[in-house]
């Protein structure tokens, strides 16, 4: 009895011995080789990860919806020049938001997408990046631009792809860009950016000019493949760049409870070993905070993503009419509760900075503005036809000039049929 | 792995499967290039790849499993003479590879971006039609990704059935803003590779990959240029013009040889090399002079790049045209395994069109 029991023991000992030793080597293995130096651990417990039973990633912000600080050590201390500077480009944000809107309901602009509700996340991380790093947008971005100092004449002149537009108004209104403030134009696929993003951070990474890049993108985008694609990449290639995804509750028509079911889009970025924070979207300091130890971050090639809470006031598009799928109370309930002009200008209001009647003469001067500009942009004619068959190559390949020279006949003989006088003669 | 196993079957396979195929017809360089060795076309893509490292600092080359040397060898060396931050491997995904590409472009490096298998290039296929072609026009030129060229390994291998097999270059030709290249053998390779790097908007550049190992030319050692969109009469002659690119290029002039030799047809055969934009003059100018027309790819049929070129001449050329553009082409249905052999646009077919076309 005594040999069996002592027998067995020292087999029991002998295997333990081996596992230990295989098990070490596992876990090394899989901790050093496949997990990225994570620490792996072996369970007996049967257990599914449920994500439900997990709090959600907390939302970061410092002040309160009144402006009021809720930890003044987290003040980023803007002085006036720049916190004026903030507001009132949220505040012309939202002024040619208006007139563009209007402007396409009455046929003057074929189409426009309002920043209504977005605009502190727009001004606040744009307050705390680097003028020269690279901005890759989705397209409700415009303050970001705005920021930088693109002049309201060029917004108007994308808009109604006149013979201004940098842009030679080939692409539908809002598609923005701008070389010299390292703002890549708009293209309507979403989430293609990304992927792109991660690629010019990779090209600054070796350039050594210390440039990071920022791309901004939608939660409804954020499903998208090229997301996944962008995330893996900028995780594994440690590229200098920051995710920043506007989690406004919709995509179009579709709520986020019908576009993930994860703990949102800052729930994911810990799987792809990005750098992750939830922030609260509408509070420009925490916006602001958090872009800018985000960008310390990513250069030193450690990407980030932002998720940036807040909710889109406005219609998707001047082709959507957003009554049709929320209700119009909880349209209102964020504009009252939660808008991040009024949130701003509390602030600035406590800090003796501005006041009612600067309120108005601004209002009454932005507003002044964007109708000049308006109106000058809509009596500049179009873009000489050539300009159709330009840039399609850097050069202009034979076909393309035979094709030309047919649209150059064609018009000769046909052109009382075509609204030639829009366009600038060469 | 599969892909080694692709290219080194054994001896009796290789026989059997590749001698109704085709015959790789070795062609010489322009001597004025200098000094050349004897390479194979991977060996050529390899040497284009060092050079492009060497003369430009920005230049990185990547894709999935390219810094041990890619899964054809065309890597060879890169990370060990560039460094790893510019011959480095990306995440197994091709819309990735591509958008990756396009970033790198965009900020001004050069770009050359490895997809494993032409057949799957279609994840990327948004990135490279609605974004590389459109950058330079949609943004009124303020920004562009002409430094990106993506290479990917193209057409029949042998037994490489669905997706180790397509030829996808007509989907392409399709979009304003691409130029899509396919070498015919390491000579034009190097060659077209170096130009499609240089050249200032995004090239897609398919590799005959069964041509690989099987195609050995005396390639010149020092960098040069083929230029893109120029097609290459490779034989005169004149009584029917015959246009291919890539590998099947190799099957029309074989079946020129037996028709010049057995049935005292003169043909005169045409590399086209670049697909887009592709080469109107060079070909027209020989079917005026010829009559008739041949047209050969792999790929299926149905708006296969053949029925470009055919619709193109038949506009061109139409008082000289003495019979109908024929098209041998690979038939419309997806690329098969065992049935490779009857699906391919094979010689006979080649043949069989030619005389179609001169008795008409």
């Amino acid at each position: 009895m005594l040999r069996r029991i002592t027998r067995l023991s020292s087999r029991v000992v002998v295997s333990r011995c081996y596992a230990r030793s295989t098990d070490e080597f596992r876990l090394n293995e899989y901790s050093e080789k496949y997990l990225g130096h994570r620490k792996a651990r072996f369970t007996e417990t049967l257990e599914f990860i449920d994500s439900t039973k997990h709090d959600a990633v907390p939302i970061y912000r410092i002040t309160d919806t009144d402006g009021e600080f809720l930890d003044a050590n987290q003040d980023p201390g803007f002085s006036e020049q720049e916190a004026t500077k903030m507001y009132k480009d949220m505040v012309t944000l939202n002024t040619m938001d208006k007139i563009l809107y209007d402007s396409q309901r009455q046929g003057r602009i074929s189409f426009y997408m309002t920043n209504f509700g977005e605009e502190a996340s727009h001004i606040g991380s744009a307050a705390a990046l680097r003028p020269d790093d690279l901005v890759y947008g989705q397209y409700r971005e415009a303050g970001v631009l705005l920021y930088r100092g693109f002049p309201l004449d060029q917004f108007m002149n994308q808009c109604y792809g006149n013979d201004k537009d940098i842009g030679k108004g080939r692409q539908m209104p809002v598609h923005y860009g701008s070389k010299d403030l390292n703002f890549v134009t708009i293209s309507s696929p979403l989430t293609t950016q990304l992927p792109q993003a991660v690629g010019s951070a990779y090209s600054f990474k070796r350039d050594g000019s210390g440039r990071v890049v920022v791309c901004y993108f939608g939660d409804g985008a954020a499903s998208e493949g090229d997301a996944h694609a962008a995330f893996n990449f900028a995780a594994t290639l440690k590229c200098p760049i920051i995710f920043f995804c506007r989690n406004n509750g919709y995509a179009i028509s579709t709520p986020t409870t019908e576009q993930y079911a994860g703990d949102g889009i800052a729930g994911k970025g810990p799987g792809y070993g990005l750098l992750t924070i939830r922030i609260d979207g509408n509070d420009p300091f925490a916006v602001y905070n958090a872009t800018r130890k985000a960008r310390e971050a990513a250069a030193k090639s450690e990407p980030v993503l932002i998720e940036a809470m807040t909710y889109r006031i406005g219609h998707h598009s001047t082709s959507d009419d957003s009554t049709a799928y929320r209700s119009a109370d909880e349209v209102q309930q964020w504009t009252e509760k939660d808008f991040p002009i009024v949130r701003f200008r509390k602030y600035l209001e406590k800090k003796g900075w501005w006041s009612e009647e600067k309120d108005q003469e601004y209002l009454k001067q932005v507003r002044k503005d964007v109708l000049k500009s308006f109106a000058a942009a809509e009596k500049v004619k179009k873009p000489p036809i050539d300009v159709m068959f330009s840039d399609v190559y850097k050069e202009v390949p034979k076909h393309l000039q035979k094709q030309h020279e047919e649209l150059k006949q064609h018009l000769a003989e046909y052109g009382e049929h075509y609204p030639l006088g829009t366009f600038k003669s060469k | 792995m599969l892909a080694a196993r692709i290219l080194k079957p054994s001896k009796s396979q290789k026989f059997v499967r590749y001698s109704s195929h085709f015959k790789f017809q070795p062609f010489t360089a322009d001597p004025s290039l200098g000094e050349t060795e004897k390479i194979n076309l991977c060996q050529s893509i390899n040497q284009s790849l060092h050079q492009a490292l060497e003369a430009d600092k920005t230049t990185c080359v990547f894709g999935e499993d390219v810094a041990f040397g890619g899964v054809f060898r065309c890597t060879v060396g890169l990370a060990d003479k560039y460094g790893k931050d510019r011959c480095f491997n990306t995440p197994l995904c091709e819309q990735g590879i591509a958008g990756f590409g396009i970033g790198l472009a965009v900020a001004g490096s050069t770009s050359i971006a490895e997809i494993q298998f032409g057949d799957y290039i279609f994840p990327a296929f948004d990135q490279l039609v609605n974004e590389a072609a459109k950058y330079r026009y949609r943004t009124g030129n303020l920004f562009e990704c002409g430094g990106l060229t993506v290479r990917a390994t193209w057409g029949a291998v042998g037994h490489g059935a669905l997706y180790h097999s397509q030829s996808p270059e007509a989907y392409f030709s399709h979009t304003p803003g691409l130029k899509v290249v396919v070498p015919r053998g390491p000579i034009q390779a190097k060659g077209l590779l170096l130009s499609c790097i240089k050249d200032p908007n995004p090239c897609i550049f398919f590799e005959p990959k069964v041509l690989y190992r099987n195609a050995v030319e005396e390639v010149p050692k020092a960098p040069y240029t083929v230029e893109i969109g120029k097609a290459e009469v490779l034989k005169q002659g004149t009584d029917i013009t015959m246009v291919s690119w890539g590998t099947q290029l190799h099957v029309v002039l074989e079946a020129a040889e037996i028709a010049e030799s057995q049935m005292g047809v003169s043909c005169e055969v045409i590399d086209l090399q670049s697909i887009l934009p592709w080469d109107v003059e060079t070909v027209c100018e020989s079917v005026v002079k010829t009559g008739r027309l041949l047209v050969s790819h792999e790929a299926p049929l149905t708006s296969g790049f053949a029925a470009e070129v055919a619709s193109t001449v038949q506009k061109e050329c139409f008082l000289n045209l003495e019979s109908p553009v024929e098209r041998v082409c690979g038939w419309d249905t997806p690329f098969p395994h065992v049935f490779e052999p009857i699906y391919l646009p094979t010689k006979w077919r080649v043949i069989e069109a030619i005389q179609r076309s001169i008795n008409y």
